[in-house]
């Protein structure tokens, strides 16, 4: 009956086999069949879930995301700005992080959560990306780029994996900005901010924002969000890392450390 | 947070969502459109755990898609909801349940209109009207008062309006608009957004 074969009606034994795995094989996509490197005979959400608050055993690993990275839309493309303080736990791992990837000229990727899953997944991403544009012979849209993100998250549902990111860029569409988490969520929108300190951010970035700012002011913009956050929040510092993306491409627009711009912004108020 | 309703009427479904993506504290995207097309005269709405709603709500909606492209002929409203079921059914007690709660409104040539309610626990009721989400505790009672099987579409729209302006007043949380769209022989028609104005 062709319902019956639509519904894929599978009996509980081969449901458990298939999701369990037989033997450690990597992630990978196009037209085989994706396969999921899931450890033999660990179950990995039952093992986190008795690792949270609610667990029993006391145990407790949250996993904060302690960052602060925004974009917005205008009329002249799309501003990126980021913090770079790297944190492990209360201990300040690195004041410089990099955290935008450059997947290519006309992509950005933003990175917050767990440094390791960011840089990993979105270095895969890149590698998706260049894939499909040797097989089709023209750049991956933004759309497609973010949706094979989400998809390689939703693979790891509930594994463990913390993710929060945007991806940035311009194809035949226009600009294209869209907010891509571990938990699946994929969003498209003009203006996201992602991180502990994202909260700060948006109070910024929306009470400011104009639709027709010019390059300079939507700069301002971006360094303020950022700026403003990493003073309230205290797992986001260091430097503000600026990006605009343009038509033809990315550019960096700039590099300031974020102790010095409050000063600027509050001078009289110290 | 977010809100989900259906209103059946002789010969149409009216429904109704809100607009919010929302993460703990924070709205994300105010105009997020939480309606999914099935087929022409199909429509899932999808509310529930980040992630699940859109991967499980494109899966159903391909799965649809692909049975009309095999068989030539498209899946009924009723079968599209049991079908639903059975998939939510089926990954209940699996690694990775999905965490949705569903409202499937449709109309069919034989039958007529119809409005399936469906829960994250994949429980199926075909109801005159339906309501997802903290704002179905001020909204039930409001459906249950002034419902008639007969109502007329404008009826059914100030019916809509006087949930949406209970919500307003009432819900705690904001929900600042709605999509509303209307389901009859001739396929689905989109709307007027709802936008509730002001505290009374």
């Amino acid at each position: 009956m062709a319902l019956f074969d639509v519904s894929g009606y599978k009996s509980h034994l081969e449901l458990r086999k298939n999701t369990l795995g037989t033997g450690l094989r990597h992630f990978s996509s196009g037209a085989t069949n994706q396969e999921f490197a899931v450890p033999a005979g660990i179950d990995p959400s039952g093992f986190l879930k008795s690792c949270s608050r609610e667990g029993q055993g006391g145990v407790s690993i949250d996993l904060n995301h302690g960052t602060t990275t925004l974009a917005f839309k205008f009329r002249h493309g799309v501003i990126v700005a980021v913090d770079s303080r790297a944190s492990a736990g209360s201990y300040i791992a690195s004041k410089e992080a990099n955290k935008v990837i450059e997947i290519n000229p006309y992509l950005l990727g933003t990175m917050s959560g767990s440094a390791a899953d960011c840089q990993y997944w979105e270095r895969l991403l890149a590698k998706e990306c260049r894939l499909y544009k040797l097989r089709n012979k023209k750049r991956i849209s933004v759309s497609a780029a973010s949706k094979l993100l989400s998809n390689m998250m939703l693979g790891y549902r509930g594994m463990g994996l913390s993710m929060g990111s945007m991806i940035i860029g311009w194809d035949n569409k226009g600009p294209g900005l869209y907010y891509v988490d571990d938990n699946g969520t994929r969003l498209s929108g003009c203006m996201f901010s992602t991180g502990c300190g994202s909260s700060y951010a948006y109070g910024v970035i929306d009470s400011g924002y104009r639709e027709d700012m010019t390059p300079e002011e939507a700069y301002e913009l971006g360094r303020r969000g950022i700026t403003h956050a990493t003073h309230r929040d205290a797992y986001s510092g260091g430097v503000v890392n600026l990006y605009h993306m343009q038509e033809d491409g990315w550019i960096k627009v700039c590099k300031e450390d974020v102790s010095e711009l409050i000063h600027q912004y509050k001078k009289g108020m110290f | 947070m977010e809100y989900l309703i259906g209103i059946q009427g002789p010969d149409f479904v009216l429904v109704a969502a809100d607009n919010v993506a929302a993460s703990s504290i924070i709205q994300m995207k105010q105009d997020q459109d939480k309606m999914f097309k099935l087929s022409d005269k199909i429509l899932l709405l999808c509310v529930g755990e980040a992630g699940d709603t859109v991967q499980f709500a494109e899966y159903i909606q391909k799965n649809i898609q692909l049975y009309k492209m095999r068989n030539g002929y498209e899946l009924s409203p009723t079968a599209a909801a049991n079908f639903t079921r059975k998939n939510l059914a089926d990954y209940l007690r699996s690694r990775t349940p999905y965490h949705v709660n569903l409202l499937l409104a449709g109309f069919d040539e034989t039958d007529g209109p119809g409005l399936y309610f469906m829960d994250y626990l994949s429980a199926l009721a075909k109801a005159p009207f339906a309501a997802h989400g903290y704002g179905a505790y001020l909204t039930l009672s409001i459906l249950d008062r002034y419902y008639r099987p007969d109502l007329t579409r404008e009826e059914a729209v100030e019916l809509l309006k006087k949930c949406i302006q209970e919500l307003n007043k009432r819900l705690i949380i904001n929900l600042p608009s709605f999509s509303v769209r209307l389901i009859d022989k001739d396929g689905i028609h989109d709307l007027e957004k709802l936008v509730p104005v002001g505290a009374k």
